[in-house]
């Protein structure tokens, strides 16, 4: 057996490049399905973090139920005495930041900028993962009060104030003037594609008398004790609200309550469906590969025909034979394994790197898809090494 | 001498067919001949008169149509492909015309190689190929392949590997047909050495009236049937 390996090795050797043309297809087959897998994994991983830097104990709670992007059917809004009660009565809740927002314009000197104004209250920064850079959270008295002062995100400062610190500046929005009080750190483009960063927050009290005009709460964003009791959370929090809302039990809910890992789930199944269909292209070219070592096989038998008349006239056995040119395809296979297992580690940091997503090693991949190559040794290599093995010793002598 | 009533080959009416019906081919026509251990036999006659066939069955590699061939007193026609490789790897070697060496692969590989597949250790195997290659004359050639050895060192880096496992017969296919007069005496005068000394069965296919000379006895085909017997005296 160790002798058969050594002969295998020797006859790949002998011819380098052949050799080295045949693995070619199993090299890129392997490659590429480890490259496709490792990516779709990290995708995968990226969108999970990206969501989970919202809160993975996040709910988020809207009147009305979500028809489809951007249409909501029409429910009455929420009220401060909403959140009391929620607070109150669900015990599983640890933080709610009840919120309303508006897209507007807003300005800062002689600059200008579009961005979404939330009115929340510090809870907003708990329940939404977000760290301070610098400055200070609202104060009891500001968000009592009303006040106006805000909290910028980094692109909203880039856009007003450029290099300037913008501590203790003010923003003009909507006719009134407020002071900047602290300044969230950057989270950077978020799993929809959506610049976290543009955002400007104040207290909820500032926003319902200046912007909007009412005592209305347009969302609640509400983190849950435990990760685990997230479904308990919202079946509660779902009860709760059916019933200040007098929701009679035939109806359906007039709001909806929205967990983060719901949102994780459907977009990382639409990585997953991706990652499975190109693995599986991939597949097919390590097919394809498997095919090619066959051809060469074959092509190789019939070159050393002679060689085997040799072989079996000093009295090799059929298997004897049949080993050996099996354990020649099966090296050749997964040389080529083992050669494209290194090229889908540097393909795979590589384009990790420039497409921004972290790099995961799986190693259950990386030897399945060696087993495989090995596999493909063994099934493509069978048909060329029993013709080799069922000649005819004289008439393998005889050959030219 | 062996005593043993029982000739080391022994052919009763070995037929051989080629093909099918009209178009078939009858190489053989009932050969009977036996051959004694410690024997040195060359068999000749024109092409076409049987003689590789004959020696195709000799070697186990092909068998009989018809009748019956007891090497060693076991009928060779009744045992399969790899019976009878089992065969040919414990009790014979093989010398061709064409040397059939593996090429790209040393004088000290090639001869091991019949070791390899009796699954011999591995010094076991060296140590047997250093003799075998001594006792050819090709010491300090262990490590030249066939491309860079002449015509008459590949012969004998051949018989080397023929005689490596001991054998009880050597079987030469016109082993001197690819070789200049001078070497082939060379050749013929080892094997002859290999006879005598090793107590090797040497047969022999050749065309060439002076290697034949070196036998003990020459065998005489024409179609496909024996037609003389013939003992030398001389070269002994």
């Amino acid at each position: 057996m160790w002798s058969t390996l050594l002969l295998a090795l020797r006859e790949i050797r002998r011819n380098v490049l052949r050799s080295f043309l045949t693995m070619l297809g199993i090299v890129i087959g392997v490659a590429a399905v480890i490259t496709m897998v490792t990516l779709g994994k990290g995708a995968t991983q990226a969108i999970a973090d990206q969501v989970s830097s919202l809160g993975s104990n996040l709910l988020i709670v809207r009147p009305g139920q979500r028809l489809g992007p951007g249409a909501t059917s029409a429910a009455p809004p929420f009220k401060m005495a909403d959140v009391v009660a929620i607070q109150e009565q669900v015990s599983l809740v640890r933080s709610i930041a009840p919120t309303v927002a508006r897209g507007m314009t807003i300005v800062a000197g002689a600059r200008n900028w579009s961005t979404t104004v939330t009115g929340s209250t510090n809870a907003w920064l708990s329940t939404g993962s977000w760290q301070l850079a610098a400055g200070r959270e609202f104060s009891d008295a500001e968000e009592r009060g009303g006040q106006a002062v805000c909290i910028i995100g980094e692109t909203v400062r880039r856009e007003l104030f450029g290099g300037q610190d913008p501590l203790g500046l003010s923003i003009r929005v909507k006719g009134f003037s407020c002071e900047v009080i602290g300044l969230l750190v950057s989270k950077g483009q978020s799993a929809f594609g959506s610049d976290q960063d543009d955002t400007l927050v104040m207290p909820l009290k500032t926003a319902q008398r200046r912007i909007t005009g009412s005592q209305d709460i347009s969302a609640l964003r509400i983190s849950v004790q435990d990760e685990a009791a997230i479904d308990q959370a919202k079946r509660q929090i779902t009860l709760l609200l059916r019933e200040r809302r007098n929701i009679t039990d035939n109806e359906d809910d007039n709001f909806s309550v929205l967990d983060t890992r719901q949102i994780t789930e459907t977009l990382s199944s639409t990585t997953k469906v991706m990652t499975t269909l190109l693995g599986a292209v991939a597949a097919v070219s390590l097919l394809v590969g498997g095919i090619g070592i066959m051809n060469i096989m074959l092509v190789s038998v019939t070159e050393r025909t002679r060689e085997i008349g040799i072989r079996l006239a000093i009295g090799a056995l059929e298997r004897e034979v049949l080993l050996q040119f099996l354990i020649e395809a099966v090296v050749l296979s997964s040389l080529g394994g083992i050669i494209g297992i290194g090229l889908a580690t540097a393909a795979s940091i590589g384009l990790a790197a420039v497409m921004q997503l972290p790099y995961l090693f799986d190693p259950a991949i990386n030897v399945l898809s060696f087993l495989f190559s090995a596999a493909i040794g063994v099934i493509f290599g069978y048909f060329p090494a029993r013709r080799a093995a069922q000649l005819d010793p004289i008439d393998a002598l005889r050959h030219e | 001498m062996n005593a043993d009533q029982t000739p080391l080959i022994e052919f009763s009416q070995v037929t051989k067919f080629y093909g099918r019906g009209t178009a078939g081919f009858q190489a053989l026509r009932g050969v009977d001949l036996s051959i004694a251990a410690g024997d040195f036999v060359a068999i000749m006659g024109p092409s076409g008169s049987g003689k590789s066939t004959a020696m195709n069955i000799l070697g186990c590699l092909d068998i009989p149509s018809s009748g019956s061939y007891l090497f060693q007193g076991v009928p060779v026609e009744q045992l399969d492909r790899n019976q009878r490789a089992l065969l040919r790897r414990t009790y014979l070697g093989f010398v061709f015309q064409g040397f059939n060496l593996l090429a790209r692969t040393t004088a000290q590989e090639n001869v091991e190689l019949p070791l390899l597949y009796r699954g011999e250790k591995r010094g076991a195997r060296h140590q047997a190929a250093q003799a075998a290659l001594k006792s050819v004359g090709l010491e300090g050639f262990a490590h030249h392949t066939p491309a860079e050895l002449s015509g008459g060192q590949q012969q004998r880096v051949a018989i080397a590997r023929a005689i490596v496992t001991r054998p009880q017969v050597l079987l030469a296919d016109e082993p001197t047909g690819n070789l200049d007069s001078q070497t082939s005496n060379e050749i013929m005068q080892l094997l002859t050495e290999l006879n005598h000394e090793l107590g090797i069965t040497v047969v022999m296919v050749t065309h060439e009236p002076d290697m034949a000379e070196y036998a003990r006895r020459v065998i005489h085909f024409r179609d496909g049937r024996v037609e003389r017997l013939q003992h030398n005296g001389g070269r002994d």
